[in-house]
């Protein structure tokens, strides 16, 4: 029996998201007392690929076929229930992300596996095994049991730190069965974001919303985002305005993100802005209006103008990595 | 071709839940059910294609897995245009029974495309689609942000991490929708609302679907710190609460 961790890389470089995967299940490993073994799919040098054993990971399945370039939620299943299935998986583990939810729902019925999406802590008992999540959009937490005897869950984004394990790896070459159909899917183009920290992936966050009055006022905003290494979000009113893109509205119709730290600037704080960050470790609020409902979610808040305070907030950042 | 869009019920988005029961159940007494956003959109979208010259998409359909008590909901999707709707007549208590009877609706008909919302804005979960998708052996294709057909091709962009890709479907497939796909939701006219009436919602029993997980209970979710102010002329402390309090920059 074994723990399964699907991992993710980038290029050729795991995404920060597999060592947190991969420290979720040493951990749980523990507890279940088994191993841990990860898949890795597309081309990662070994070098990288045992960067994982840091985790604990004692095993890498690699997957290297051609035909999984395109992502095809139904061929992965296969790939991946396949593993499992080889490896007798107990419990599966997976990102909360878009991967992540395409293809743990499908496993979840080909491998009659209970699921437990967007966890982000451990169970609390593996024997019933009972792991609480958020639900409501964060306006409640649910504790649930997964009945089955295999289980998958979905973890949260960067709500897992990391946790050194050294261990001995070994790394095992795997190949898939042919697929007779072919692909339902052919992509036509694709458009990948580089040199911008992705927004899923950031750890800090700087958002703006109405209260940046014009998108010309966001020079300073994304310039803060840089000099912090972080990524640039917006409320919904915001994008739907064209303001900015599409992929940077947060909240509960957006994107749902756990940042060790999120800038919530001119953002008044709806309850549907909340459900999308309220996960985040800590909420900075900037805003003019002291009684905006941000304050009530975040820990740090300034009262002021947005547009005189970004400007001071970079020039700050820049004298403390000066001196 | 056929759109059927899964919808589902939930407390409006502004709902400040309670529960009841021993914590065991949610309290609804005083909430305002609502179709979930993403599934209004997901309608929406449908019923854009359908309206345009030429358009060659024939129907939509709207379908939903819930107690009688869930009707008005239904009633709202034909309303806002659908053409007609099933209901699967049962309290489905996971995601995996959702899906489940889900696919027996699908089967029972003849739907090109079906679409499901990203996630439902109750349960959080992200299921229902990707588990539909494998109990038909139908391909899917998550995080779609637009949805396009002409000339028979279906043409879809979805988000991956990290990117964006433009795809060709072979239908029938499960598109999981995400924002983006329409602008704002369609809101019913009065007259949709008069045609809704006589709409057809054909109510089947449930197949009995097994649950595989069992909800214990709800807690409320931890307290926050409360927040900590400082002085507008002086954002510099913010900075440094950041470095050496919180330890986050
Ligand atoms: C079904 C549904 C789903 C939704 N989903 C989402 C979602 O996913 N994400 C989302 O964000 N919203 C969502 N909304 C919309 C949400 O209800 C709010 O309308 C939205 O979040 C408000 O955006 P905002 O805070 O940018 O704007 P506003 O509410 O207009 O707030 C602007 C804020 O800026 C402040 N301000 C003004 N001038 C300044 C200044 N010079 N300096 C500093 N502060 C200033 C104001 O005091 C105010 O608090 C949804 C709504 C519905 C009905």
């Amino acid at each position: 029996m074994s723990i399964i961790v699907y991992t993710e890389n980038w290029d050729g470089k795991f995404k920060k998201l597999s060592f947190e995967l991969s420290s979720y299940a040493a951990k749980l490993a523990e507890m279940l007392n088994e191993e841990t073994i990860a898949i890795s799919i597309g081309r990662v040098e070994a070098e990288e690929l045992k960067k994982l054993a840091s985790y604990g990971i004692k095993k890498i399945i690699t997957v290297t076929d051609d035909r999984l370039q395109t992502f095809d939620s139904r061929t992965y299943t296969k790939v991946i229930s396949d593993i499992c299935a080889k490896e007798s998986a107990q419990v599966i583990i997976m990102a909360n992300n878009n991967s992540g939810k395409s293809l743990a729902p499908r496993l979840s019925v080909r491998l009659k596996a209970a699921i437990c999406s967007a966890a982000h802590e451990l169970p609390e008992s593996i024997s019933p095994f009972v792991i609480r999540k958020r639900v409501f959009s964060g306006g409640a937490l649910a504790r649930t049991e997964l009945k089955t005897d295999i289980k998958l869950i979905t973890l949260t984004q960067n709500s897992f730190d990391l946790c050194e394990s050294p261990v001995d790896v070994v790394i095992e070459a795997f190949t898939p069965e042919p697929e007779g159909a072919s692909p339902a899917i052919t992509i036509k183009e694709q458009e990948k974001q580089t040199g911008k920290v992705l927004l899923a992936d950031a750890e800090i966050v700087i958002s703006g919303g109405r209260g940046m009055k014009t998108p010309d006022n966001w020079g300073p905003l994304e310039e803060l985002a840089e000099l912090l290494d972080g990524a640039t979000a917006c409320s919904r009113p915001v994008s739907d305005e064209g303001w900015r893109p599409h992929e940077e509205h947060t909240g509960q119709t957006g994107k749902i993100i756990a940042p060790n730290v999120y800038f919530a600037i001119g953002i008044s704080g709806a309850t549907q802005h909340l459900a999308g960050i309220s996960s985040s470790k800590y909420i900075v609020a900037i805003n003019n209006d002291k009684d905006a409902p941000i304050f009530e979610a975040a820990q740090y808040g300034i009262v002021g103008d947005a547009a005189k305070i970004l400007p001071q907030l970079v020039e700050a950042v820049k004298e403390s990595k000066a001196s | 071709m056929n759109i059927l869009v899964c919808i589902s019920n939930v407390p409006d988005t502004t709902t400040k839940v309670k529960f009841a029961d021993d914590n065991k159940k949610l309290d609804i007494a005083g909430i305002q059910w609502v179709i979930n956003p993403w599934d209004e959109l997901s309608l929406t979208r449908a019923l854009e294609l359908k309206d345009v010259a030429s358009s060659e998409v024939a129907k939509v359909s709207v379908a939903h897995v819930g107690p009688a008590t869930s009707e008005p909901t239904i009633r709202k999707a034909l309303a806002i245009g659908a053409d007609d709707a099933y209901r699967v007549n049962t309290e489905a208590t996971d995601a995996m029974q959702v899906a489940a009877e889900l696919a027996e609706v699908v089967k029972s008909g003849s739907f090109d495309i079906i679409l499901c919302g990203i996630e439902s804005s109750d349960y959080n979960g992200a299921n229902v689609g990707g588990m539909l998708a494998e109990f038909l052996d139908y391909t899917s294709v998550s995080g779609i942000s637009a949805l396009n057909v002409s000339g028979g091709e279906i043409n879809v962009t979805r988000e991956i991490d990290g990117g964006k890709e433009q795809l060709v479907v072979k239908a029938p497939f499960v598109g999981i929708v995400q924002k983006g796909i329409a602008k704002e939701p369609r809101i019913a006219a009065m007259r949709g609302i008069m045609l809704a009436r006589k709409k057809p919602i054909q109510v089947s029993e449930p197949k009995q679907a097994e649950s595989a997980t069992a909800l214990l209970g709800f807690e409320a979710p931890p307290p926050r710190a409360a927040c900590k102010f400082i002085d507008a002329d002086n954002p510099k402390q913010l900075i440094s609460l950041l470095q050496n309090e919180a330890k986050v920059i």
